[in-house]
């Protein structure tokens, strides 16, 4: 896979052990990892997350030799160890005083967040087995329809409005932040301000039966400038198809009665079940970021569904003839 | 007779000596009243030391096969893209994974510990319902085995074990795999609150003398903490798979949005359950710790008191942080603050124990044995696991690992580090007590080894795979999100542990020998577990003096074998035991105790096959199951309570009574936690009812299509009259009155207490409120439902008593049974009248206010 890395600089503030740690650790972080922050929160976070894991080794650290002393010990230690006083500051004290200290710094940080000015794009997000539902809400007040790729501009809050079709699923991009449950019934916001350019994989992560493992999503951050440039060709419907294979693609998808479950913007096909795929061919991944999009990958997402994502509510076409099946694809990968 | 000499060790009043050597027939009448069934007979057998055992054989054994599920996860996520397992068997094999792990093993081994250790720990013959326990086990043990083999025919549920609707409602789950995991698991925690309930009544009324609270063994104060914990947690996730499996059997919408229900209702009460059942489990495993680390160290435990005040500290804390599993499901801030400190906070006293085991290690000289290398193991992963759930309870770091791979390395360093390392040093610490020979030293160590070794490798690198984004509950995974090594790393970890598990069950092929003479006091530990014993438990009970008898009194094995201190023979011709007040430990009633029997058998069996029947939709067959069940608990019941058999002498110049009614007697301390188990499941239906409202308040009915008052009165009447007929009966039965007059009065006041659940249904249908229609209804009729349970409940104790009093086996002095119902009685009589108040009041309030 040939995602952005993303490498993250940790602040002077982290002690020199959890840089190193902090180094180690995002080396080999992927594209879906908290350990290689792009965004407020979860840099935030990772820094928490270094003091943290540094901490914990000394706590770790700590115990180990006050083990080994109570063990193998002179007596004037093991004597000292094993006073109730010894037992009080121990088990006591410190453990009193740490823990203040973390809840202090975990509500400041809590806090922070609701600080940040609103400036950027709402999106509505909803969960369902096992897509992603996304709806742009445009200045103008248009509703511009996606799924399972969201894209927003770097730098501004970005509010996504959270919520869920069926059971329960949870939104969780962790290179930009912590995740929120999408809980049928309720709607929930997330902001998350992404701060460089990049692709930023996000999954699932809460239960939701069958398929949860497949039901991944993109985030991709542009320059201000570039998103809004987008978002106003997205808003049109794409251009009708212009090669002879993509005709004949639109034709079959029409008549097979494709546009029963999905839309595509300018076109009679308006079904609202399963993802609209108005600019299909310009997302870089199909089957919530499954697979890289391609005629090919197109191709056999149709032919099969099921084989893909187990459970799906699209089912297979084994009726269709391969020469239909590749027009379609062709059709669907000209939607850009 | 007269009275040995005084020891140092009893300050004050000496303790009663008998003179020996003891008549030979005493020893002789104490066998045969104790004896086992022959053969396979056995199964019979209510002694705790054999149902002990069985007990926890069959949860053993669920570890063993839970563990093999935990193989196939392992195996399954080895590499990533694996076709190992389809999607659905993989959903099917997690969610067992951990609902066997959590309700048919970690609960199960340590009631069945309990069983095991407390009586002969305490200086008791056995618990004070043997039967009950008996009952508690093969109600466990069948339907465990049932819910286990839904497995091989592809009907296991697959919602998670924590089965968070909407995923498990019929619209999502259609099969009966939710269903076998909603009356099957409902079931078997009902079998963990009668062990609860033996537990509790045993630790505090069936000490040995001189047992004060403040010298009982910390082993026997975590099971006092543990049995009170599963009393107020249980009944929410009771509670709550009763609501559901009504959703999904009858349509009425708890859950439901569309209809004014919330699925965070559920998460509430599941984790209300869910988070307390986590110190359920760690609290017994760090009560064993505190009994094998003084033996091993040949010291007393440092900090004796500090760690009771710990434990219960905990104990309490542990209600206050049920929402830390759901920070992530959109709840105010302020709440998030609360929980998390909360959650925090909970650290606190499990520092303590860990600086005072500690400390106990350095006060003595610890023995390098096998249970030494367990608790050194134990102490370390349970550090690593309590520091990542300090990590966790930060409310923005759990935003980012929470449902991730970092909670399930987290909670295995918990749970395995902070249960299963310490039960196998109670394996290794105690195995001579109950066997004629002890588990290998040899083999020991290498189980140690590689259970160490594979553990750490297994779950320490699913820190850094869920650090690096990998979600729980994925049956696979693609490659290049660098999660690869890890998952290989743990993969082969997982089959190392499970290489030590074997090695452990060649050990007990090898050298577990039950039904000998045990092996005896080979950590020279100073409990009284270790005292010699026989099927009767000890020869004679010993007066305690402090919190290590036999370090305190090194002649006391010889003492109590030859029949020196109490009961040194069976008093009235059958099993007995000695019932102590709860606090200081004084001799007050000589309780007698059931023989071997199959009623119990029959009743466990037949409720487990009544429960699953349903599931099958089979509901005659269960009809007639659920009948045999109650049938066979009555001819059980029927041989309890027998007559006065006069005051006896159980040591020198110490006469009891034999029989005892009132607060005196343990029935009434069993029945009395049984309403608190009541108590706090209504509770959490007064909760779940007062949390739909303030989510839906639209679908509450404006006042004007609200029941006629004259039909709340009406039933208020009822309950009333209910009372009134209570009181007049306990009136007529105490003066000795006509006991005509008496089952005129409990037959009417159970008609008037069934007529009030009829007004109160009347009343609803009469003004058009129906359950299905939505979350208003469902939950207002929940109120006749939960009370036609109790009185469902109270009915049939009234027609036992009835059929006593027929018998003449209830009379004016021999009145448990009364006494029972009578409290029954009372508790339904409130909780009716407060449901009233709810559904018919509330509303009132609800329609005035909006």
């Amino acid at each position: 896979m040939t995602f952005a890395r993303v490498r993250s600089v940790p602040l002077p503030m982290a002690p020199p052990g959890a840089l190193a740690l902090g180094f180690v650790l995002s080396g080999c972080a992927g594209p879906q990892s908290m350990l290689a922050p792009a965004g407020a929160e979860a840099t935030d976070v990772f820094h928490l997350s270094l003091v943290l894991f540094a901490g914990a080794g000394l706590i770790l650290a700590w115990v180990v030799v006050t083990l080994a002393l109570a063990l193998f010990g002179p007596p004037g230690v093991r004597a000292v160890l094993s006073s109730r006083r010894a037992v009080l500051v121990a088990g006591l004290g410190v453990p009193l005083v740490v823990l203040t200290l973390l809840l202090v710094v975990g509500l400041m940080m809590m806090r922070e967040r609701t600080l940040w000015p609103e400036d950027g794009p709402r999106i509505a997000v909803v969960g369902e087995q096992w897509w992603w539902r996304v709806t742009y809400l445009a200045p103008d007040g248009q509703r511009i329809a996606g799924a399972n790729e969201i894209r927003i501009p770097v730098g501004e809050t970005v509010t996504l409005a959270l919520d869920a079709s069926d059971v329960i699923h949870s939104f969780w991009v962790p290179s930009l932040g912590g995740k929120r449950d999408m809980v049928p019934g309720r709607t929930n916001h997330l902001r998350i301000r992404a701060e460089r350019e990049g692709r930023y994989r996000g999954q699932c992560a809460e239960y939701c039966g069958g398929a949860h493992a497949f039901m991944a999503l993109e985030i991709i951050a542009m320059a201000p400038d570039a998103y809004r440039a987008w978002l106003m060709a997205a808003a049109e419907p794409p251009a009708p198809p212009s090669e002879a294979l993509a005709i004949e693609g639109q034709k079959y998808f029409l008549s097979t009665g494709c546009g029963a479950c999905h839309a595509i913007s300018g076109t009679p096909a308006t079904g609202l079940i399963g993802p609209d795929l108005t600019r299909v061919g310009a997302r870089r991944q199909i089957g919530s970021a499954m697979l890289d999009t391609s005629p090919e990958t197109l191709a056999r997402f149709i032919a099969d569904a099921p084989a893909h994502k187990p459970g799906t509510l699209m089912p297979a076409f084994p009726m269709l003839a391969r020469e239909e099946i590749d027009a379609m694809a062709a059709y669907l990968w000209s939607l850009r | 007779m007269s009275q040995a000499p005084a020891t140092e060790a009893g300050a004050g009043i000496p303790p009663p000596h008998y003179d020996r050597p003891r008549p030979p027939q005493e020893l002789v009448g104490l066998e045969e009243v104790w004896r086992l069934p022959k053969g396979w007979r056995v199964l019979s057998a209510i002694n705790n030391s054999v149902v002990g055992y069985l007990y926890i054989g069959a949860a053993f054994l669920f570890f063993l096969l839970a563990g093999i599920l935990g193989l196939l996860i392992r195996t399954q996520l080895a590499v990533p893209g694996n076709g190992f397992l389809s999607q659905d068997t993989y959903n099917q094999i997690f969610t067992m994974h951990g609902t066997v792990m959590m309700f048919l093993f970690a609960v199960p081994a340590v009631e069945a510990l309990g069983v095991l250790l407390l009586p002969q720990m305490l200086g008791a013959r056995d618990l004070p319902f043997p039967r009950l326990g008996a009952f508690a086990f093969w109600a466990y043990f069948v339907g465990g085995l049932v819910f286990f083999a839904t497995l091989f025919f592809d009907l296991a549920p697959s919602g998670g074990w924590f089965m968070y609707p909407p995923l498990t409602g019929t619209a999502f789950s259609p099969g009966m795999g939710a269903d076998f995991w909603l009356l099957g698991i409902g079931f078997i925690e009902i079998s963990a609150i009668a062990g609860a309930i033996e537990i509790i009544v045993g630790v505090l009324r069936t000490r040995a003398p001189g047992m004060t609270l403040d010298r009982m063994p910390i082993f026997a104060w975590t099971m006092l903490v543990f049995a009170a914990m599963i009393v107020f947690a249980f009944p929410a996730v009771i509670l709550a798979t009763m609501m559901l499996e009504v959703e999904r059997a009858f349509g009425w919408p708890f859950f439901i949005t569309a209809k004014g229900g919330d699925p965070l209702l559920w998460q509430h009460l599941f984790w209300f359950f869910g988070h307390p059942e986590v110190y359920i489990i760690f609290l017994p495993a760090a009560g064993m710790v505190s009994m094998i680390v003084p033996a091993m160290a040949q010291t007393e435990l440092v900090g004796h008191r500090l760690i009771v005040v710990a434990l219960i500290a905990t104990g309490f804390f542990s209600f206050g942080l049920w929402v830390h599993h759901m920070f992530t499901t959109g709840i105010p801030m302020v709440s998030l603050g609360f929980f998390s400190a909360a959650s925090m906070a909970v650290a606190v006293p499990s520092g303590i124990q860990m600086f005072a085991w500690i400390g106990t290690i350095a006060a003595g000289r610890l023995r390098f044995a096998t249970p030494s290398l367990f608790v050194l193991g134990f102490i370390a992963i349970f550090t690593i696991g309590g520091l990542s759930g300090v990590m966790v309870a930060m409310v923005p770091f759990d935003w980012q690992v929470h449902d991730t791979y970092f909670v399930v390395a987290h909670f295995h360093y918990v749970l395995v580090g902070g249960m299963v390392f310490p039960l196998f040093a109670a394996f290794y610490y105690w195995a001579p007590a109950f066997s004629s020979r002890p588990l290998s030293e040899r083999l020991g160590r290498w189980v140690f080894v590689l259970m160490f070794l594979g553990f750490n490798l297994a779950f320490f690198p699913l820190h850094i795979a869920g650090l690096l984004g990998m979600p729980r509950r994925v049956y696979t995974y693609p490659d290049g999100l660098g999660w690869e090594p890890y998952n290989l790393a743990s993969s082969a970890g997982a089959y190392v542990f499970a290489a030590g598990i074997l090695l452990f069950v060649l050990d007990l092929f090898r050298n577990l020998r039950p039904g000998g003479p045990p092996a005896g006091n080979v950590w020279q530990a100073g409990t009284l577990e270790w005292l010699p014993t026989g099927n009767y438990s000890v020869r004679s009970v010993p007066h305690v003096e402090g919190r290590y008898p036999l370090w305190d009194r090194p002649d006391l094995p010889r003492e109590v074998v030859e029949g020196a201190h109490y009961l040194p023979r069976s008093a009235t011709g059958v099993r007995e035991t000695i019932v102590t007040s709860a606090v200081e430990g004084e001799a007050q009633f000589l309780m007698r105790l059931p023989a071997p029997g199959w009623s119990h058998v029959v009743a466990a069996i037949a409720m487990a096959a009544f429960f699953l029947l349903l599931v099958a939709k089979a509901v005659t067959l269960a009809l007639v199951c659920g009948v045999l069940s109650i049938a066979a608990m009555v001819a059980w019941m029927w041989r309890s309570d027998p007559p006065d058999a006069g005051a006896v002498e159980v040591a020198p110049g110490v006469i009891v009574p034999t029989y005892v009614s009132g607060p005196a007697s343990p029935a009434w301390w069993a029945m009395v936690v049984l309403m608190l188990v009541a108590a706090a499941l209504y509770l959490s239906y007064v909760f779940s009812y007062l949390f739909l409202w303030t989510v839906s308040p639209q679908v509450w009915p404006p006042l004007s299509r609200l029941p006629d008052a004259a039909w709340t009165w009406a039933a208020f009447g009822c309950l009333s009259a209910s009372a009134l007929a209570l009181a007049a009966g306990d009136r007529v039965l105490r003066r000795a009155g006509p006991p005509i007059l008496l089952a005129a009065l409990v037959t009417f006041g159970l008609l008037a207490l069934v007529g009030a659940i009829a007004l109160d249904v009347r009343a609803m249908s009469a003004a058009g409120i129906a359950p299905t229609r939505d979350a208003f209804g469902a939950v207002t009729f929940m109120a006749p439902l939960l009370q036609g349970q109790v009185t469902a409940a109270v009915v049939v104790i009234g027609l036992f008593a009835l059929a006593r009093l027929a018998a003449g086996r209830l009379t004016a002095e021999r009145r448990v049974v009364f006494d029972t119902l009578r409290l029954l009685w009372l508790y339904a009589l409130g909780q009716g009248a407060l449901g009233l108040a709810l559904t018919h009041g509330f509303p009132h309030l609800a329609g005035a206010g909006g």
